[in-house]
C-alpha cells in the first residue's frame, strides 16, 4: 500500500518510472465463477474462468451481451464477490486490492458528479484516500493535461461533450497512478468517429502511463486496435472460449487500422466469436475449460 | 471618449448580472402591475361595493393608515412561520437521514409519513392552543413545524436514496467509507430535492401561521387581525393584512430561491444554452 502511495507522487509515464515486478501477474483468476440467485432460478453468469494478466498488458474482454464480461471486470474490481474460485490483483485477494485502492475504473457512463467542477471530479479518488489538497490539485491538473483538457478544469461536467466527459473519467481513474485500469465499455455510448479518436488517445495515454488495462467491449475493431490480447467470451454460462494474441506493432496509429494483419486479426476475433470451435489463425483454446463445460451440458 | 468601455456596468444599457436578472423579472412585474391596474379600474367602472372587493388604492391607503399594527403583526406572524419552518425542516431532514441510513427505519417510517402528510394538520390548531396557550407563538410554530416536516422528510429521503448506482460503484471502487459516500454523493445529490421541498415549505409556513392565528393569538397577529377587522366590516384593513401575508410568502420563497442559486450553481435550472 505504501509503495502505491509513494508512486502516486511520481510523474506518470516518465522513463524513470519505478520498475515494477513484471514476474507477478497483475490479475490472476483461477476457477472463478459467479452465480446470481439460487435454486432453480439461479443464473450462472460466469463459470470456470482462468485468466492471468501480466503487467503492461492491454487485455480486452469481448463477447455477446450476457456473456458476463462486465461481471468478470467487477470480480477483478471486487465490486461483486466471486461465488467460487479465486481472483487476485497484484498478488492479493481482490478485496484487499480494492481496499488498498490499487486500481482505477472507468464505466460506460462518465459518472461525473454534476456538482463538482472538472478538476474537483478528477481529485475525488485522492480526496477519498485523504491526500493533502495541494497534492490533489497538482495531480488533477497533471491528469487533465494528460487527457488534454486542462483548460476545462473549472467547468462543470454539463459544459463538456460526451467524449470529453469520458476523458475526464479516464483522468480521474488514473489520478491515483494505479497499476491496473479497469474499463467497462468506456466508449460504448460514443459515435464511431469519436470512438476511434478516443481509441487513439487511450493508446497514447497507455503508452505514457505503463498501466495494465482490462477493457470490456463489444466492438471487434476496438478490441483488436487496442489490445495486446483479446479474450473472447460466450454466454450462458459466461466463459472464456478463446484468447487471441494481437501482435500488431506498437505504437498503434491510424495506419494500424489499415494494415493487413489488423484485418486478419479482426477476422480471427470475429470467427472466434461466431464459431467457437473454429481454430482461427492466432487463436488458441484457452485451457480446455470451455470444452469441459460444454461437455457437461450447460444449456 | 474612445477609451470608454462599451459595456460600462453603470451605463443605461441592460447588461451585467443584475440587469439580466432584472430583464428576466420584467415580464412578471409587467403582469403584476397590469393586474393591479385592471383590478383598480374595472372595480371603478363596474361600481363593485367596497366590502366585496376593495380597490388596490384603498387597500394601500389602509396599509399606510394601519402601518403600526400591521408591521407589528407581520413581524409576529413571520417569526411564527420562520420558527416553525426551521424546527419542522430540521426534524424532517434528521428523519430523512435516519430513514435513508437504515432500511428498517425507512420501511417503518415512510408509509406513516406519507399517510400523515394527507392529514389536514391545520385542524390541530385549536388543540395546540390548549397545549401551548393561544398567546404563545409556539402554538403556531408547532403547526407549521408539523406541516413542513413531511415534505422536507419525503423529498430529502428521495434525494439521499435515489443516487446513480454507478456513482456508488465508483465510491466502492475507491474504497470510500459510508460517511464519505454520504458526504460526497448522497448529500450533494439530495440538495436540489431539499430546495424543492423548502420552496413548498415556505408557502406552507405562512399559511400555517396565518390560519393557525384564526383560532387565537394576540390581537395584532395577522390572522387574528384579518378575522377581527373582517368581523367589524373594515374589509380594506383585512385585505391589507392579507396582502402583507402574501408578500411574506413571496419574500420567503425568493430568499430560498436566492440561496439555491448561491449554493447550487451547477444545477440544471441554471444552465444556459451552450455558446
Amino acid at each position: 500500500m505504501t509503495e502505491i502511495r509513494s508512486s502516486a507522487t511520481q510523474p506518470a509515464g516518465t522513463g524513470a518510472a519505478p520498475a515494477r515486478s513484471d514476474a507477478q501477474p497483475v490479475v490472476e483468476i483461477s476457477g472463478a465463477g459467479k452465480i446470481f440467485g439460487s435454486g432453480p432460478t439461479a443464473v450462472h453468469a460466469l463459470q470456470g474462468i482462468d485468466l492471468s494478466i501480466r503487467a503492461r498488458e492491454f487485455v480486452s474482454l469481448i463477447g455477446p451481451s450476457g456473456c458476463g464480461k462486465s461481471t468478470l471486470l467487477r470480480l477483478i474490481g471486487d465490486l461483486i464477490p466471486a461465488s467460487i474460485g479465486s481472483v487476485k490483483v497484484n498478488g492479493k485477494p481482490a478485496r484487499q486490492a480494492r481496499m488498498g485502492r490499487e486500481y482505477g475504473i472507468v464505466f460506460q457512463a462518465p459518472v461525473l458528479f454534476e456538482w463538482r467542477t472538472i478538476d474537483r471530479n478528477v481529485e475525488l479518488p485522492l480526496e477519498i484516500s485523504g491526500r493533502p489538497a495541494a497534492e490533489r490539485r497538482e495531480r488533477a491538473l497533471e491528469m487533465l493535461r494528460l487527457v488534454e483538457l486542462e483548460e476545462f478544469a473549472k467547468k462543470y461536467p454539463w459544459q463538456l461533450s460526451g467524449g470529453m466527459q469520458q476523458r475526464v473519467a479516464i483522468a480521474r481513474a488514473l489520478v491515483i497512478d494505479p497499476k491496473l485500469l479497469l474499463m467497462d465499455e468506456p466508449f460504448g455510448a460514443l459515435d464511431e468517429m469519436t470512438r476511434e479518436r478516443m481509441n487513439s488517445e487511450l493508446m497514447s495515454i497507455w503508452r505514457r502511463t505503463h498501466t495494465t488495462v482490462v477493457f470490456v467491449t463489444h466492438s471487434i475493431p476496438e478490441a483488436v486496435f487496442l489490445s495486446t490480447r483479446v479474450v473472447v467470451m460466450s454466454a450462458r454460462p459466461g466463459r472464456v472460449t478463446s484468447v487471441i494474441d494481437v501482435d500488431l506493432p506498437q505504437p498503434r496509429t491510424f495506419e494500424t487500422r489499415e494494415s493487413e494483419r489488423y484485418f486478419e486479426l479482426v477476422t480471427a476475433v470475429r470467427e472466434a466469436l461466431h464459431q467457437r470451435d473454429l481454430d482461427a489463425p492466432g487463436a488458441r483454446e484457452s485451457n480446455g475449460d470451455a470444452a469441459r463445460i460444454r461437455a457437461e451440458g450447460y444449456a | 471618449m474612445t477609451t470608454a468601455q462599451p459595456a460600462a456596468p453603470a451605463g443605461p444599457a441592460l447588461v451585467g448580472p443584475w440587469a439580466s436578472r432584472l430583464r428576466e423579472a420584467l415580464p412578471s412585474v409587467a403582469v403584476f402591475v397590469g393586474v393591479l391596474l385592471a383590478w383598480e379600474f374595472s372595480l371603478r367602472i363596474l361600481g363593485v361595493q367596497q366590502f366585496l372587493l376593495p380597490r388596490p388604492s384603498v387597500i394601500l391607503a389602509a396599509m399606510v393608515d394601519q402601518q403600526a399594527d400591521l408591521s407589528r403583526g407581520a413581524v409576529y406572524t413571520a417569526t411564527e412561520a420562520l420558527g416553525g419552518l426551521v424546527i419542522g425542516s430540521f426534524l424532517g431532514i434528521c428523519a430523512a437521514f435516519a430513514t435513508a441510513r437504515w432500511v428498517s427505519a425507512r420501511e417503518a417510517l415512510l408509509p406513516v409519513a406519507i399517510v400523515a402528510n394527507s392529514i389536514p394538520i391545520i385542524a390541530l390548531a385549536p388543540i395546540t392552543n390548549i397545549w401551548f396557550g393561544s398567546d404563545n407563538p409556539m402554538s403556531r410554530m408547532a403547526i407549521v413545524a408539523v406541516m413542513v416536516f413531511f415534505p422536507l422528510m419525503i423529498n430529502t429521503t428521495r434525494g439521499l436514496v435515489e443516487v446513480d448506482p454507478a456513482a456508488l460503484e465508483l465510491m466502492d471502487a475507491n474504497a470510500a467509507s459510508t460517511w464519505q459516500v454520504i458526504r460526497k454523493v448522497r448529500v450533494p445529490n439530495a440538495l436540489p430535492f431539499v430546495f424543492t421541498a423548502f420552496k413548498v415549505a415556505t408557502t406552507i409556513s405562512v399559511i400555517g401561521a396565518v390560519v393557525g392565528e384564526y383560532f387565537g393569538g394576540p390581537q395584532y397577529a395577522l390572522g387574528v387581525y384579518i378575522t377581527s377587522e373582517a368581523y367589524v366590516f373594515r374589509y380594506m384593513n383585512a385585505w391589507a393584512a392579507i396582502l402583507i401575508a402574501s408578500a411574506m410568502g413571496i419574500i420567503f420563497y425568493l430568499a430560498v430561491s436566492g440561496l439555491e442559486r448561491l449554493l447550487l450553481p451547477w444545477h440544471s435550472s441554471r444552465r444556459q444554452p451552450a455558446g
